[in-house]
């Protein structure tokens, strides 16, 4: 599976563990929920960093207290249809989280500009679509009327730019 | 009226030109059908029966007459020369090409319109009351918030993929003509002891399968708090509604289904949540915002205006649609026109390029030009005085446009039904245009007085069955149309669900049947009753019994 980060296709240095799967003790690790919380007082001690993949179900504030600690998360979209994952993300964005926030699935390029400005910015691709098209979808709109979106340089916030003077309401941590 | 600014318009030609990209990957083969599908709906372009629909938006069903004249145009050149207006207050052309969308979405970029999100799982375009500016039980014109609701949910990134379709309606009258009741959310203003504004913010009501009536989550939002709060009951809805069942999907089932504390619970713990807001920008922005909403130059005129008495005396044809299609205004000498889409055999709504190039020419001349359109599927010309009224009905009269029925039995709200949409089980138009025949003996109708029929040509209740004082649905008994009759419905601020009377009726049963219930309405009404309130007071069995007494 392609990953796409930052606009760049990457290679994923990530250690997928498995339900029941072995932690190797060095090495970034990404787990389930369920394991995570399970295992945590032990795998917080690790030195390499630490990921989890999330189900669309999942309530993001059950992780508040581990935030800090993490690096990735992972969150699906079953269909490119099913949303929630756009409120997850942007939902542990305002608690906080700073880490890499990936999206999986059905992840397509004509949604992909959405799931950057909830605080996306990882991917993972497949090899459907050519990766000029991904670029060029994910740039289409350069304004949104929304605030407190996460912005690439190019992208304006039109309340914002209305009214100049007045600050943004959010922090925007990952807008680069 | 609301203008784009540069920021407006610069987003609504990127919109198009993404569009027209994907309509080329599309065309080329590049995408799917259905991976093409959810990104035409979100530009209001649905494959129906015969052909593509473009259904395109009337934000708060407001229109200038260079946007009417601009319909008429695209009427014309791209469809067959007539337009279907819709309940969303939107506009519909039934015999669209894809290859030529780009082209109409450009053509109505340039006169500031456009039709994003009138389909989808989004939110769709937020409506309000037809008289908004105009009516005289008002609080507050609710255009404002409509339009910085129109902006806040375009393209909302976290909000284009809900479980499904949502609808806003906004009110600020304590008459309610916008019936908020019956929507996803319904705001309605209030103004409180201290002369203070503010909404009430009510969820969860909705027709469709599963008809409900909204439950009130606050009393009394202030104005600035309101984007606010909504994104925390989007939120909720967004992440625990229903994904499993598409009937099951709309708000209204998780307010049920968890109760009503339970939700409110939920989002006002989401709302306390979120990073406080500075909600400075959304005050100056409805600021903004409102000084296009500023009253016009009315004239300072007497109440009563003897060139429409007089003309009123001597044109009984006149005094008829004068009694019938006014309604109130809140300026002395001044009244509002409603053009009913309703003559004797028409189809509900439907306005061909002609009758919509007048209706423009009016408003301008006559109206400041400003041109409604309501969820009833007629047209409102909002501000015209008194000694004009003459002079507009005769030109209505020219055009095949002034019936008198605007609110009577022949005001049908109907569906577009088995006639023209894939999903229906039944035909709408020939039944309304049935029931409007019977009817059109104009003292009959006249006697009637005011009385809402709705008519929809499946469960999917486009028509707003549920919500009609008679409510008809079309149903498929193995092959056969039929219809079942609900009385009692609602969409006022009493709102409430008819109750379906008993066995239902073939199509060409049911204006009998209308015609009995009228009846049975005559009867036994007190002096100066409507239909509802009569229903009201005595209940179903008089009009079951004149019913189905002989069958």
């Amino acid at each position: 599976m392609q990953l796409l980060r930052n606009g760049a296709v990457v290679s994923d240095g990530w250690i997928d563990v498995s339900a029941d799967g072995e932690v190797p003790t060095a090495g970034d690790v990404v787990l389930s929920a369920s394991r995570l919380l399970a295992d945590w007082p032990g795998l917080s001690e690790r030195t390499g960093r630490l990921g989890v993949r999330l189900a669309n179900t999942d309530r993001p504030e059950m992780f508040q207290a581990l935030l800090p600690r993490l690096s990735l998360i992972v969150l699906p979209f079953p269909a490119f249809n099913d949303g929630r994952a756009y409120s997850i993300a942007r939902k542990l964005r305002e608690m906080g989280y700073a880490g890499e926030l990936r999206a999986t699935g059905n992840v397509l390029p004509d949604q992909m500009q959405f799931m950057l400005q909830v605080g996306f910015n990882s991917f993972e691709i497949g090899d459907r679509f050519p990766i000029e098209m991904w670029s060029r979808a994910s740039r289409q709109m350069s304004l949104a009327y929304q605030r407190g979106l996460f912005r690439r340089d190019a992208e304006s916030e039109i309340w914002t730019e209305r009214h100049t003077d007045a600050e943004a309401w959010l922090e925007q941590p990952h807008a680069g | 009226m609301y203008r784009y600014d540069e920021f407006d318009n610069q987003f609504v030609r990127e919109r198009t030109r993404q569009f027209r990209d994907q309509a080329d990957r599309r065309l080329r083969g590049d995408l799917t059908e259905d991976e093409f599908r959810p990104l035409r709906l979100m530009n209001g372009l649905y494959l129906q029966l015969h052909a593509y629909m473009l259904r395109v938006a009337i934000p708060y069903g407001t229109l200038s007459s260079r946007q009417m004249r601009r319909l008429a145009l695209i009427a014309e050149r791209w469809d067959k020369g007539y337009g279907h207006f819709t309940t969303r207050q939107n506009i519909q052309f039934n015999w669209i090409k894809l290859e030529d969308t780009a082209d109409i979405l450009d053509a109505l970029a340039d006169v500031e319109m456009h039709a994003i999100q009138t389909s989808g799982n989004c939110i769709r375009n937020v409506t309000t009351d037809h008289w908004a500016g105009a009516a005289a039980d008002e609080i507050a014109d609710p255009r404002p918030v409509g339009e910085l609701l129109r902006q806040w949910s375009s393209l909302h990134p976290e909000f284009s993929y809900l479980p499904r379709k949502f609808k806003i309606a906004v009110t600020g009258a304590p008459n309610d003509r916008a019936a908020v009741k019956v929507h996803d959310i319904g705001l309605r203003l209030h103004r409180n002891e201290a002369g203070e504004t503010g909404w009430e913010v009510i969820v969860g009501g909705g027709l469709g399968r599963t008809p409900m009536v909204g439950v009130t989550v606050r009393g009394f939002l202030p104005q600035h708090e309101l984007i606010g709060y909504l994104e925390a009951i989007m939120r909720v809805y967004n992440l625990y509604g229903r994904r499993d069942n598409k009937y099951k999907a709309r708000i209204k089932i998780l307010v049920h289904e968890i109760g009503h504390d339970k939700f409110r619970e939920e989002v006002e713990a989401e709302y306390a949540s979120r990073p406080h807001p500075s909600t400075e920008v959304e005050e100056r922005e409805l600021k903004r915002i409102a000084a296009y909403f500023a009253p016009p130059a009315f004239e300072s005129l007497p109440r009563w205006s003897p060139a429409f008495e007089e003309a009123k005396l001597s044109h009984p044809a006149f005094a008829r649609w004068a009694k019938n299609n006014l309604g109130p205004h809140r300026v002395d000498g001044y009244a509002i026109v409603n053009i009913s889409l309703k003559p004797e055999g028409g189809i509900p709504g439907d306005a061909t390029a002609e009758q919509m190039r007048i209706m423009a020419d009016l408003a301008e001349r006559y109206s400041f030009d400003e041109l409604r359109v309501s969820h009833a599927q007629n047209i409102v010309l909002p501000h015209v005085r008194k000694g004009d009224l003459f002079a507009i009905w005769q030109a209505l009269e020219d055009t095949g446009l002034a019936a008198a029925n605007y609110g009577l039995a022949g005001d049908i709200i109907a569906c577009p039904g088995l006639d023209y949409c894939a999903l229906a089980t039944a035909r709408s138009i020939p039944i309304a245009q049935s029931i409007a025949r019977r009817f059109a003996n104009s003292a009959k109708q006249d006697e009637i007085g005011r009385i809402k029929i709705n008519i929809s040509g499946c469960i999917n209740a486009c028509g707003h069955h549920h919500v009609g004082h008679i409510g008809i649905l079309g149903l498929d008994k193995k092959g056969e149309e039929f219809y079942q009759i609900t009385l009692g419905g609602s969409s006022a601020e009493s709102a409430s669900i008819g109750t379906i009377l008993g066995p239902g009726f073939a199509g060409h049963e049911v204006a009998d049947a209308i015609e009995t219930i009228l009846d049975t309405y005559l009867k036994h009404r007190e002096p100066g009753e409507e239909f509802l309130g009569t229903y009201r007071r005595l209940g179903a069995k008089p009009f079951k019994e004149a019913l189905y007494a002989t069958a």
